[in-house]
């Protein structure tokens, strides 16, 4: 297990050399280092993944450096490996290695590539940290990491206003979430005296019908903290509440949001309840929450997914979504299939984010699909990597026959909640169904808008600008005489690459994934009957999700292809829900005016009437004040006239001696 | 111990320098100052690397009677330690700080600084009580004359608040001293830290301490006097009031009321808590809406040590352990912060945050040096910031879930308002063609950040150089102070566990032909 | 001791204590002129030295006496540095009105 050492830390040395070298190196060089670690990285992680997958491997810690150690509180830099932490490395290597040689096509053109490419190296450093974390508290390290290099990126283009604010609310977002984490740490330290992963999992069963005092209520302890916990994972996971970061986040150049938003950082949340699963199990309220805001995330950020025009935008809401049917799948016992989820996810859907990149690299960085139509015979090559995305993602497959990635993943996610069989679970069963339909509509949706329909790229700015032309000027040529150009092989490579991934990724590992209690070897809770049950649903359930896909593809065809002004019409009859959908739920504004506009008008008040208006006022100044009016008072009795000082004298004299005397 | 007398040394050499520098001319003034500054790290090095760890408590003790029982008495635990070599690491660069900076009186300004290392390093370093007195109120002589002569445009009034403001709380403290040496018929400290005052009395002494320390620090609400005084103060002058100034206030917790009375402590630890409460929520806000920024990193800085109480009244190690990491990380990260403005300060002079702008254009190395210290401010993993606020967060919430819950806030507030910040100057566009033309670091500049920026980094990978001095001076207060130690309301109650995990289903008869 | 007629130590006391009386009155009433003040601080020097005698010659102490002696030099030396002050005074401001000198007045 020693290439570990290599794999977590190669990008991270080539993430210092390439940003501290920076201008000095040049593009090329930096770039080909952080590029060459990660595809080393890659290829040191696969063979570790493959023997799990054979049973050769065996789980192992590598310890790196002591830490900290504070009385009982001790924590080391440690990389531990097991199946689940195996999972992610392929996930994370792979996909941050196509990510980077995408970026050689897609950043061709910024002047500041070598920081672009330091930043992505970085990120997955702590990417990999986090996920080979063996303590809670190495978990946080990376977990912030990530954060800091998500801020980075997203900011990367830091002259964009909207860029810049966007990475502050991801930061700030994603710490209200790592608010619960450490409480969560800090609970967890109270009860176990460790935070060691391997020994907290052991001990949590023999905790679960224990209580604990939190904020003056005496509360079950395995509920609050794993609760906490979760509060920590939906931040990172962009789930209800705590999602508004994400879609903001796309203000970021593409490759990132494939890698950070899609991928990799955001499926953190799901990893850490999958890594302390045998924690959640002895935690039914706290998985009960699990579940709940899973299927209501995995719903809310369908029905959002479905209005949106910013191709990037809607593909950052299915991502929302999808994580919260990894969520739920965790919260009913299913964590197999959660991470099953997460692997087929970050294939299809970085194959996704990677493919609009390209056609926003086509169409000029236009980004609103309102622009795009008939693409499909401009960029074959993207278009038929997006459709292998589209069909993975909406689960296109005949059972017992074949599926795309996202068929065995979905398909055992619904399972699983329809055989856990709790009043939650049906909700959840059912809130996936609708949102596998809504999926299964914006997915194709999108597909629809860009690749088919008349052309339309005369109406964007970026176009015009690029052809120097208005639309008075280009008069009947809706192309405005634009001639979309198929990405550079740098770009075509890693979309042929998780192509493959988004096609084979199910079908090749759907065995190892949610039956293979052999394959987790206890990385995970495995619970073997709701496996079983969840084999056995009925036939109606296997095809629950076949169907909707069916149906939500249908109503596509029709909406957007046989009768184009059918959404307009739509959108006029229901105004009001499609505004409120559009309008992402008012959560922006709702926060804007609850919590930020707040902090700010308490911070001006706390400033001026708190500290100059009364601290200062009634303080310091005011103290001087007072020896000033004193003095004013005092200087009366100052008369000059030395008689009445001599009376003065003299009354001071009799008081004292009849003080004396009597 | 009997030896070279180090401590003596590293009082001696600034003195020495310092009467040095009152006849010197400018150029040769400065160069006195860092070669006196440099030969005194390096000394505090060499104390480092001597102090045997997990040798006596007290260690490079000196004593010499004077009269009435009162002596010259030098002596350092681990604590004491960290906090001298903090002082000693930051004086040098305060030096080069100035360098080009200053430009009146250059001799006097370089005397002030250096009467102001012997005064911090004796401060750290005293064993007898009215030493400690004499070093942490003279102390307040150098500050007050760099803020007057040599600070912005309202720096009367700012000194005259941070004189009158620490001067009133020390007036009560002075008086408990003489009732505790009166009582206790000794004025060495390790032996008043020994010494059990009784309660009633403890009360009294501890709120008396309380007003001293307390404005040191500072805490809500008698923190006013800090952003005027950062505001007003130079670089430099900033550097060494939040490096090491504030420190006092945390080290006298930790030395004279935790250890001397931990039954008022106990007693009072509600009164800390909710005045540090306060603090996190409040000033945090503060310094979000704030346009200067020497005023925003002090209301950063009163954020801070508000965590710093709160882990000092935690009552256990962590908490302890925490709240000096953090004393030590606020240090050098607030310390560097204020560098940083001051570089930019000497290029545009002045510190409107509106005037800066696209920094990371043509100041990308500057850019990067303030992206790690606003990390390590916001306490990023990895950087100081982090081990400390974690160590301090996880010791009080042993004590109070609240307490934690209201402090782990400022983790959301104090990434609100530095990244605000860096937004503000180093990303946008360059909106100020003067602050577009700003050249990026200097040789000198590169100097003093870098070594502070590996220090951070430093504690924040291996914090246990740091820890491992100071471990056994921490387990004996905890020690001393645990009889007084209040109950935590997170006690945890064990029941009988659950017979089966959550999502056991209930149907087992399903799972039979499973396997 | 004689009856009625003769002098006794009252008759002393009230004599010193009317001068007493006279000479702080003469500093806190007069108005008009500083040379007043200092004639009735003589004054009040006075009515101390006959107390003094007085009480001297009738408890047969000579401390007492002695005590005059030295009150007398003190009297004559304060009179003269007083006068000497005044002069300087009166060449300086061209007045010796008490009601003018109130430089000190805050």
């Amino acid at each position: 297990m020693q290439s570990i050492h290599f794999i977590v830390f190669l990008p991270f040395l080539a993430a210092i050399v390439a940003g501290l070298g920076n201008r000095m190196l040049g593009n090329v060089i930096s770039k080909s280092i952080t590029t060459a670690a990660l595809f080393i990285a890659a290829g040191l992680s696969w063979p570790i993944f493959i023997g799990f997958l054979t049973g050769d491997a065996e789980a192992a810690v590598v310890p790196v450096l002591k830490w900290v150690e504070s009385g009982t509180l001790t924590f080391d830099w440690a990389l531990r490996v097991d199946t689940l932490t195996a999972v992610m490395l392929v996930v994370i290597t792979s996909v941050s290695a196509l990510v980077h040689l995408y970026s050689w096509g897609y950043m061709d053109e910024d002047p500041d590539q070598p920081r672009f490419f330091a930043y992505l190296s970085l990120f997955t450093f702590a990417m990999l940290m986090l996920v080979t974390a063996d303590n809670l508290v190495q978990m946080f390290f990376g977990w912030e990491g990530v954060g800091l290099a998500s801020y980075l990126l997203i900011g990367f283009w830091f002259k964009k206003p909207t860029a810049n604010a966007a990475a502050i609310k991801a930061f700030v977002v994603n710490r209200v979430g790592d608010l619960g984490f450490m409480l969560g740490i800090f609970g967890t330290f109270v009860v176990f005296q460790t935070t060691s992963i391997p020994e907290i999992l052991e001990a949590a069963p023999a905790m679960s019908g224990s209580t604990i005092g939190f904020l003056g209520y005496r509360l079950q302890t395995m509920d609050i903290l794993c609760i906490l916990l979760f509060i920590g994972a939906m931040g990172k996971s962009a789930q209800l509440g705590l999602h508004t970061w994400l879609p903001d986040a796309m203000e970021g150049p593409t490759p990132v949001s494939a890698l950070i938003h899609a991928a990799t950082m955001v499926t953190a949340g799901v990893f850490m309840v999958c890594r302390l699963s045998p924690m959640f199990e002895a935690a039914p309220i706290a998985l009960g929450v699990v579940i709940f805001v899973g299927a209501a995330t995995c719903f809310f950020a369908a029905t959002i997914g479905t209005t949106q025009w910013d191709i990037k935008r809607v593909i950052a809401y299915s991502t929302c979504s999808q994580l919260g049917y990894m969520f739920f799948a965790a919260g009913v016992g299913a964590y197999g299939a959660a991470m099953f989820h997460l692997f087929t996810h970050a294939f299809f859907k970085a194959l996704l984010f990677l493919g609009a990149g390209s056609v926003i690299h086509a169409m000029h960085h236009e980004q609103d699909m309102r622009y795009y139509g008939n693409l499909r015979k401009h960029i074959p090559i993207t278009f038929w990597a997006m459709m292998a995305g589209t069909l993975a993602i909406t689960g296109v497959g005949v059972l017992y026959v074949f599926g795309f990635a996202g068929f065995y993943s979905k398909d055992a996610i619904l399972e699983a909640a329809y055989a856990r069989g709790t009043g939650l679970s049906n909700f959840a069963f059912w809130m996936g169904a609708v949102a596998a339909l809504l999926t299964s509509f914006y997915s194709w949706r999108l597909m629809f808008l860009t690749f088919w329909g008349k052309p339309r790229w005369i109406e964007s700015e970026h176009i015009q600008h690029s052809v120097h032309k208005t639309p008075e000027e280009a008069g009947e040529d809706t192309t405005g005489g634009y001639h979309p150009h198929e990405s550079p092989m740098s770009m075509l490579i890693p979309l042929g690459v998780l192509t493959i991934g988004a096609v084979f990724a199910g079908f090749v590992f759907k065995d190892g994934f949610i039956d293979g209690e052999a394959f987790w070897a206890g990385s995970i809770y495995f619970n073997a009957e709701l496996i079983h049950a969840l084999h056995v649903v009925p036939y109606w359930v296997k095809l629950t999700a076949t169907f909707v896909m069916v149906l939500g593809f249908l109503t596509a065809v029709y909406a957007y292809l046989i009768k184009p002004d059918l959404p307009a019409k739509f959108v006029e009859q229901f105004r009001f829900i499609h505004q409120f959908v559009f309008n992402k739920w008012y959560f922006d504004e709702l926060y804007d005016r609850i919590f930020i506009r707040p902090a700010f008008w308490f911070g001006r008040k706390f400033w001026k009437w708190g500290d100059v208006g009364t601290i200062d006022r009634f303080g310091p100044d005011g103290a001087a004040w007072l020896v000033q009016r004193g003095a004013l008072v005092a200087k009366k009795v100052q008369t000059g006239y030395l008689y009445s000082y001599a009376l003065i004298m003299l009354i001071g004299v009799v008081a004292a001696i009849t003080w004396v005397l009597f | 111990m009997v030896g070279f007398p180090i401590l003596t040394t590293m009082l001696l050499v600034p003195l020495i320098a310092a009467i040095a520098c009152f006849f010197l001319e400018a150029k040769a003034a400065r160069q006195t100052a860092l070669v006196a500054t440099l030969i005194n790290l390096a000394l505090g090095i060499l104390l480092w690397a001597k102090y045997e760890i997990g040798g006596p408590q007290w260690q490079f003790v000196e004593e010499a009677p004077l009269f009435a029982g009162f002596s010259y008495a030098l002596g350092i635990d681990g604590i004491a330690l960290m906090l001298i070599v903090l002082s000693v690491f930051l004086m040098p660069i305060c030096i080069l700080a100035s360098w080009e900076g200053i430009k009146t009186r250059v001799g006097e300004y370089m005397a002030a600084f250096l009467i102001m290392e012997l005064l911090m390093v004796g401060v750290f370093a005293a064993q007898d009580i009215f030493l400690f007195y004499i070093f942490f109120e003279a102390g307040l002589i150098p500050m007050y004359l760099i803020i007057g002569v040599w600070g912005g445009a309202n720096r009367i009034y700012a000194s005259y608040k941070f004189f009158l403001y620490t001067l009133l709380g020390s007036v009560l403290m002075l008086i408990a001293m003489f009732w505790m040496v009166n009582e206790a018929g000794s004025s060495s400290i390790p032996a008043l830290m020994q010494y059990d005052f009784e309660p009633g009395a403890q009360t009294w002494l501890w709120l008396a301490f309380f007003a001293s320390f307390a404005v040191k620090m500072p805490m809500w609400p008698v923190h006013t006097w800090l952003p005027d005084a950062h505001v007003q103060a130079p670089t430099a002058g900033s550097v060494i009031l939040a490096g090491v100034l504030l420190k006092m206030g945390g080290y006298g917790f930790i030395r004279f009321s935790l250890p001397m009375f931990p039954e008022a402590s106990a007693q009072f630890a509600w009164l800390v808590f909710i005045l540090s409460m306060i603090a996190v929520i409040y000033t945090s806000l503060v310094a979000l809406v704030q346009s200067d920024m020497k005023k925003l990193i002090a209301y950063s800085s009163v954020a801070h040590m508000a965590i710093v109480t709160v882990g000092l009244f935690a009552f256990n190690v962590q908490g302890l352990e925490g709240a000096m990491i953090v004393m030590l990380s606020h240090g050098l990260v607030s310390g560097a912060l204020f560098l940083c403005v001051g570089v930019i300060y000497d290029r545009l002079h002045t510190r409107e945050i509106e005037r800066y702008g696209g920094l990371s254009i043509n100041m990308p190395k500057y850019a990067i040096f303030f992206l790690l210290f606003t990390m390590a401010s916001i306490g990023l993993p990895g950087t100081s910031g982090f081990v400390g606020e974690f160590l301090s967060l996880a010791g009080i919430y042993k004590v109070s879930t609240l307490v934690t819950l209201v402090c782990t806030t400022g983790i959301i507030l104090g990434a609100a308002y530095m990244l605000y910040l860096y937004r503000r100057v180093a990303f946008g566009i360059q909106k100020n063609e003067d602050a577009a033309a700003m050249s990026d670091l200097n040789l000198r500049e590169w100097v003093m950040l870098t070594p502070i920026a590996a220090a951070v980094l430093w504690m924040g990978v291996y914090p246990e150089s740091f820890l491992a001095p100071m471990r056994a001076d921490i387990a004996a207060l905890d020690a001393r102070v645990s009889r007084a130690a209040p109950e935590g309301d997170s006690k945890l109650k064990i029941g009988e566990p659950k017979a089966e995990a959550a999502n056991a289903l209930k149907h087992v008869e399903i799972s039979e032909g499973a396997h | 001791m004689m009856e009625g007629s003769s002098i006794g130590i009252e008759h002393f006391v009230t004599v010193s204590a009317i001068l007493f009386v006279l000479g702080v009155l003469g500093i806190f009433l007069n108005r008009k002129n500083v040379i007043v003040i200092l004639m009735a601080i003589e004054l009040i020097l006075l009515a101390v030295n006959i107390n003094l005698v007085a009480f001297s010659a009738f408890m047969g102490d000579l401390v007492g006496q002695v005590f005059a002696m030295l009150v007398l030099t003190v009297a004559a030396a304060e009179a003269a540095i007083g006068l000497a002050v005044l002069v300087i005074y009166f060449r300086n401001r061209g007045t010796i009105a008490v009601d003018d000198a109130k430089q000190m007045k805050g």
